[in-house]
């Protein structure tokens, strides 16, 4: 099983060997189409490569030379991360790495634990109105969050918590609902009846059922959408440019931003923070890699 | 509690109450839904778990939503009824046309570049001894920010002035002067700017198109394919009239998903460029009304008309997924 075949029911285990794929390819095996494989793969890699070896080049090599110089010209150094890592100077961006860390953990546990409790009621329970709410909720997946931003953030102040963590926090559990619950439901609805229906006949109660019965079964659907949301909330900048105020609560998309308008050639201090930010979501991805292209396939993109 | 912690422990202590406070929350929801059972229980049970995501639904997007409608109706302090001025202005001033242009693009090119690199890709690597490989390859720009791929690129095009022994840093202006040219400054002329900008979008988006179409192409049935080898179809033939319409729901599906995600695009924008030299789009344009001119009705205005804008895309893509599904 290669990493990347997503472990759909719909697709055979094994594909027939004369697969229209398999056609196609052969007619398009010529040296050409190998020419074309390799240049979209270098365009698809280099950019990165370059600017993870420039963030290891001293300041002035990377100034003068370009980052394709080092393989002649060898010299090494992690000043850059050094600075990028504190929270000295203009440039540190130390307390916006603890900021994103601080933002993205209740940002995946909370809306992730409300959206499984809907959608088990969207899927499980009979009350009047269900099909309504549910295309109701289904249906604010439109929602542009633009549209939301300016009465939310009037609405923090109101309350009183304007340009703290939490503002934040609300912000993406809210955002995350329609898209986790129409997943979840999804996958719940796969789960065969009679296996609840057994359960309930045992005089198990909802909530039992939902804690002994579904949870275990649930778990790739979880991780589907938590590498979702882990990614939205790690990358994002809108939410966190409207409603973290200062920099005390900014995450490092913005620190990064900041950095890029204000020291747009500072690229000895762009190349490492933005190797320190690309990092942990690449990792958290090639982890659950199979879990992600899972939920992909399942239709969940957020826009 | 309400306040920002300074220092790190501290912050991380009030994202564990958060956590916390919300995990008492919840069990409360749970023991008020145990202590029903039979028909009654159903429905507290249900009135019990869907109560906080109707109440935060409702505060944070319907009421939102309506309120950013009625205040694209006023003027620029949210003060005074203007009527559809707003709107008016968004298709008559010129800075706005050309932001309605840049968005135009930004949502015909992204989607069919993707698209198309995907598909190629997906099909010249299906079944090579590094298939994996070279698929995470194209799939790992996924994982990156917005923010990120926008330095990776602007350093790609980073220029300097050619004169003496300045040496280029920026990859293309490298490739430019290998091959005999001039280096250029690719991101301050307008239209050609904004293609530069979508390209980052293409390079983050290919991956998804790619994961999408290989796995539709790997799940054609092989029934059709014999049956097309028996009629004597060729290579060329099978493509064009087995592989395309085959997976063709699950190519509109993706063309919609990205124009969706195109005709949304802030962060590429508001990075590379800020939306200076006539690159700025819709998403982009908001933000700087809504943030910066302190033009809020205006900033209302452009919300809701990507609202709309994205209305028909949406209710395509749902229509395409559902066939994409029931076949």
């Amino acid at each position: 099983m290669t990493t990347t075949t997503p472990p759909v029911a719909a697709i055979p285990a094994k594909p027939p060997e004369t697969s229209a794929a398999a056609v196609a390819k052969k007619k398009l095996s010529s040296p050409i189409a190998s020419f074309l494989t390799i240049i979209i793969a270098l365009v698809w890699t280099v950019p990165t490569f370059g600017l993870a070896v420039s963030s290891f080049r001293p300041e002035r090599a990377i100034k003068t030379t370009g980052w394709w110089t080092f393989f002649s010209d060898p010299v090494l150094t992690l000043d850059n991360y050094r600075a990028v890592l504190s929270n000295e100077g203009s440039a540190g961006l130390g307390n916006f790495v603890v900021n994103s860390f601080v933002i993205v953990i209740p940002s995946v546990i909370i809306p992730i634990s409300i959206a499984t409790l809907a959608a088990y009621a969207f899927a499980w329970i009979d009350f009047p109105g269900r099909n309504i709410l549910f295309i109701g909720v289904f249906a604010l997946q439109i929602v542009p969050i633009q549209v939301t931003l300016i009465p939310l953030l009037s609405l923090y102040v109101d309350a009183g918590v304007g340009g703290t963590f939490w503002t934040i926090w609300i912000s993406h559990t809210i955002f995350a609902l329609p898209l986790a619950i129409f997943l979840l439901h999804n996958f719940m609805k796969e789960i065969p009846r009679e296996l609840l229906e057994a359960a309930r006949v045992d005089g198990a109660g909802h909530v039992t059922i939902f804690f002994r019965v579904l949870l275990p079964l649930l778990k790739p659907a979880l991780a589907a959408f938590g590498i979702f949301q882990f990614l939205w909330v790690w990358n994002d900048l809108l939410v966190a440019l409207t409603f973290a105020g200062g920099n005390e609560v900014a995450p490092l998309t913005v620190g990064l931003f900041n950095l890029s308008g204000t020291r747009g050639n500072a690229w000895h201090l762009l190349s490492a923070g933005a190797f320190v930010s690309i990092i942990v979501p690449v990792a958290v991805f090639l982890a659950l890699q199979r879990y992600f292209v899972r939920g992909l396939l399942a239709g969940g993109l957020k826009g | 509690m309400f306040t920002v912690p300074s220092t790190a422990v501290g912050k991380f202590a009030q994202a564990g109450t958060a956590v916390l406070l919300f995990v008492a929350v919840v069990g409360i929801v749970l023991f008020i839904a145990s202590r029903f059972s039979g028909k009654r229980g159903d429905k507290a049970t249900a009135v019990a778990f869907l109560a906080p995501t109707v109440i935060l639904v409702s505060i944070g997007l319907i009421y939102p939503g309506v309120r950013t409608i009625f205040q694209s109706f006023f003027d620029a302090a949210g003060k005074k009824f203007i009527g559809v001025d707003n709107y008016q202005l968004i298709f008559t001033s010129s800075d706005q046309l050309v932001v309605l242009r840049n968005t135009f693009l930004w949502v015909v090119v992204t989607p069919l570049v993707a698209t198309a690199i995907g598909l190629v890709y997906a099909v010249l690597v299906d079944r090579s001894p590094f298939e994996s490989i070279a698929k995470a390859l194209i799939f790992l720009p996924m994982a990156i920010s917005f923010v990120g791929a926008s330095i990776i690129w602007n350093f790609v095009y980073a220029y300097r002035p050619a004169q003496g022994t300045i040496k280029q840093i920026g990859l293309l202006n490298q490739i430019v002067v290998w091959l005999g040219g001039t280096p250029q400054q690719w991101l301050l002329d307008a239209p050609t700017n904004t293609f530069f900008l979508i390209f980052v979008l293409i390079w983050v988006q290919a991956g998804f198109a790619m994961t999408i179409l290989s796995a539709s192409i790997k799940a054609i049935p092989e029934d059709i394919i014999e049956a097309a080898t028996l009629d004597g179809a060729g290579r060329l033939k099978m493509f064009r009239f087995v592989t395309i319409p085959s997976i063709r729901p699950t190519m509109i599906v993706v063309l919609t998903t990205i124009s969706i995600a195109s005709l949304k695009v802030f962060d590429i924008v508001r990075t590379m460029t800020g939306g200076q030299f006539d690159t700025s789009v819709v998403a982009n344009e908001f933000y700087s009304q809504s943030f910066r001119a302190d033009n809020q009705g205006l900033g209302a205005a452009l919300a809701v008309l990507l609202f709309i804008l994205v209305i028909p895309i949406v209710i395509y893509n749902v229509r395409q997924l559902r066939s994409s599904e029931a076949r």
